[in-house]
């Protein structure tokens, strides 16, 4: 399934609803996960699963052209943890 | 960094903010949407959300594993598992917004 896929199904369940307005619904879910994250919230939807942060520490790298090193700065990565839920459900 | 717990709540807020829809509509929108992700990945095993990432469910098969208390070998079962592959989108806003400085 893709993100046009989505808002076609949720747009077929509720013929009230313009077409434009369900994207906008859509939109405003995912957008509002990513600005959490980017604050360094956490969102935790049970049954499904929790969007974290997490710290990548500075580390010297490598380049693995040239050999050469290099140093990577600290950084933080979004992260996936599917819920109980979920995962029993792609089990049975 | 905040360090809060968002739920659903928060998404349906987010939801209520933008559409002019009531907070009873709103958080059955967005239960809905977790369901038909839910059902598409146990049936379909994919889900791609352009610039926010993608979902998707991998085939392993069985192992070996060991009772780490016991050091007993035990078989681990074939199992689906789900991962998460963010989007560059997701990548650099979270990367920007928990820069320290």
């Amino acid at each position: 399934m893709i993100r046009s896929e989505l808002v076609q199904k949720l747009a077929e369940e509720n013929p009230h609803l313009y077409q434009r307005d369900v994207e906008r619904i859509v939109a405003a879910i995912f957008d509002e996960i990513i600005e959490a994250m980017a604050r360094g919230d956490r969102v935790e939807l049970r049954g499904f699963g929790a969007f974290s942060v997490k710290k990548r520490e500075a580390r010297v790298g490598r380049n693995p052209r040239t050999g050469e090193t290099v140093s990577v700065d600290e950084k933080h990565v979004p992260f996936f943890k599917a819920g109980k839920l979920l995962r029993e459900r792609l089990n049975s | 960094m905040s360090n809060k717990t968002l739920t659903r709540m928060d998404l349906s807020e987010a939801v209520f903010r933008e559409v002019g829809l009531s907070r009873n509509e709103s958080s059955d929108l967005v239960e809905r949407v977790i369901e038909l992700m839910s059902d598409a990945l146990v049936d379909g095993g994919q889900v791609k959300i352009s610039s926010f990432g993608t979902f998707s469910v991998r085939a392993k098969s069985e192992r070996i594993g060991r009772n780490p208390k016991t050091g007993e070998e035990v078989p681990i079962t074939p199992r689906r598992v789900l991962s998460f592959r963010p989007s560059h989108l997701m990548k650099d806003r979270v990367a920007d917004g928990n820069k320290k400085g």
